[in-house]
């Protein structure tokens, strides 16, 4: 059915509005990092200023961003890669088995707020030597993002027909063979997108890495702290390194946007 | 009654002969050793913490948790429910932050998914603008709105400027600070809302659109009694993952306030508050108490969810 001309035109304004508000800010503050603070202060500057990378040297170079940019890539991608490692096979046995209680185990790790881990943990990994290591980090991004991929593999695996893994074992497949050459190559969409949530949800973890982390393995999300003073922040500085930790995601997501959309939607519409 | 043949897998089918005895056996017990190692792993980090803040919220463990800390059954739970200053106004503050939040990104997102539920030209392009918020980093997302929202350098209010309205303390103020970081959160959460909601809408079959239509509804009619109620399920999924999210929302407040929810406390939800005694004064007994309540709290508003949702498929 075709809308009427009215809605079609309230449409556009409605949704330009929408767009304008949810991209406006995230502009501003890309502008912002590229100003000097004496421009910042001067609202007649606000959108006739002379672009300057000093921000970026300041953030690159003195305040070793490159060495956390390192740290966040390396904590998000064995997170996830050992999420997936454990959570795949994980997901296909609760789902082919419908072992709902023990998936429930999983998905509480979504609940519990994490706050009331982090103690335990602290005291534990203290112990064995291990906060302040990437072990640790790597570990407690995995408890994000593990329950993340067993959440949308299960519903894929939901959907995948039994019947072509039947016929792996006909052929003389072994179970495990027929999960490993049938069941893993057909989902790789879902593998994909599970493994791009994980990624991201672990790249923008924050409470873990403040609590867990030390001066030369903290991520890019407690590292933009670095930039807030007790008396001053250095707006500049701080916008270049909101930048730095945001852009790179959100390029990822546009280029992605399908398999995000479709993870962060995952088992909505089954009810 | 006929008989059903169902091609069930064959689960239990027998393995090809000569097989060896250990791909058998680890045939028979796949189910379980597929899932053991996520399982062990995600209860080893959940059970034994949540048995240890158990039992921390029945001592005065202060200080560091391995000092003599004595047992004291139930007096940290009578002293943080009795505990009107920080305890109370916590609990207010994270059920407002939660309730109002929710309650905008539910119309909100819901707006947002209607409009872009038929198919338009540009829509990949509205759907990619709005998926921008969802995966920003909340701690950068609080930075850039301390800075939009700067008493006096602030775009936030050079643009109540050109208005004619005075400017607004925003973060700064006392009262209006809450108020601010749930804006954040809307900003943020709504399009997660409505990516959820989109998908909803485009599975419904188009049947029962075309059936109102022809019996004579409005739009409004056929969206009240039509598609919201078709949408109730994937709307309670919606409002139980951003629901349990927004309980829990810390990095927008941490980057916004900082430390304690800001000197007069005024962004301190039970999540800020545990954090505090936790690692800013090491009240361990205290922190583990309040972390009980609030975990209890989460569980409540759960079951209550779920128990609607029961409902609402029957």
């Amino acid at each position: 059915m075709k809308p009427r001309p009215a809605y079609r035109v309230f449409r556009v304004v409605a949704l330009t509005v929408v767009v304008l508000t949810l991209l406006a800010p995230l502009l501003w503050m890309i502008a912002a990092s590229f100003k000097t603070n004496v421009d910042i202060y001067d609202p007649g500057k606000a959108l006739a200023f002379s672009p300057t990378v000093d921000n970026y040297v300041k953030v690159l170079q003195q305040a070793n961003y490159v060495e956390f940019i390192g740290n966040s890539l390396w904590v998000a991608f064995a997170a996830t890669v050992a999420s997936l490692v454990l959570g795949l096979p994980a997901a296909y046995s609760m789902s082919r088995f419908t072992m709902k209680k023990s998936a429930l185990v999983v998905l509480m790790a979504r609940v519990i707020p994490g706050v009331s881990l982090l103690v335990p943990w602290y005291y534990v990994f203290s112990n064995l030597k291990m906060v302040g290591g990437f072990g640790v980090l790597i570990i407690s991004h995995m408890f994000v993002s593990l329950p993340l991929v067993v959440y949308i593999m299960m519903g894929y695996f939901d959907s995948l027909p039994e019947e072509l893994e039947e016929a792996g074992l006909v052929d003389g497949l072994t179970h495990i063979g027929a999960f490993r050459r049938i069941m893993l190559p057909l989902s790789v969409p879902g593998i994909a997108t599970a493994g791009i949530l994980s990624f991201i949800f672990s790249w923008n973890n924050f409470m873990f890495a403040l609590v867990l982390s030390d001066a030369d393995t903290k991520t890019l999300p407690v590292a933009i702290f670095d930039f807030v003073g007790y008396a001053s922040i250095d707006w500049g500085g701080l916008m270049a390194a909101a930048t730095v930790v945001t852009v790179p995601i959100m390029v990822i997501a546009l280029f992605v946007q399908k398999y995000v959309v479709s993870g962060l939607t995952a088992g909505a519409t089954k009810g | 009654m006929a008989t059903i043949t169902t091609t069930k897998a064959p689960h239990s089918a027998p393995t090809a002969p000569g097989t060896p005895g250990w791909v058998r056996w680890v045939n028979d017990h796949r189910k379980w050793l597929f899932a053991a190692p996520a399982m062990t792993f995600v209860a080893a980090l959940l059970v034994f913490p949540l048995a240890w803040t158990g039992y921390l919220s029945l001592t005065d463990a202060e200080g560091s948790v391995r000092a003599e800390s004595e047992f004291v059954g139930v007096e940290n739970y009578l002293d943080v429910l009795s505990d009107t200053e920080r305890f109370w106004p916590a609990v207010g503050r994270t059920v407002t932050f939660t309730g109002v939040a929710l309650l905008f990104e539910v119309v909100l997102g819901m707006a947002i998914a209607l409009l872009l539920w038929r198919p338009f030209k540009g829509q990949k392009w509205v759907r990619v603008a709005i998926l921008m918020p969802l995966v920003a980093t909340p701690v950068a997302v609080g930075m850039m709105w301390r800075l939009i929202f700067d008493p006096n350098i602030g775009l936030a209010n050079q643009a109540l400027g050109w208005v004619g309205i005075g400017p607004q303390p925003w973060l700064a103020g006392q009262h209006t600070a809450l108020p601010t970081t749930i804006f954040i959160d809307v900003w943020q959460w709504t399009p997660m809302v409505a990516l959820i909601l989109l998908a909803g809408l485009t599975s419904l079959s188009d049947e029962p659109q075309e059936a109102a239509r022809i019996d004579g509804a409005s739009t409004w009619q056929r969206f009240r009694h039509v598609t919201l109620p078709l949408l109730m399920p994937t709307l309670t999924v919606a409002i139980l993952l951003r629901g349990i999210d927004a309980l829990k929302t810390f990095d927008i407040l941490y980057a916004t306030k900082g430390r304690g929810g800001g000197s007069f406390h005024e962004v301190e939800t039970l999540n800020v508050y545990a954090y505090g005694l936790s690692f800013d004064y090491n009240d361990y007994g205290v922190s583990s108490t309040v972390l009980i309540l609030f975990f209890l709290i989460i569980i409540g508003a759960m079951w209550a969810l779920t128990a609607r949702r029961k409902e609402a498929q029957r």
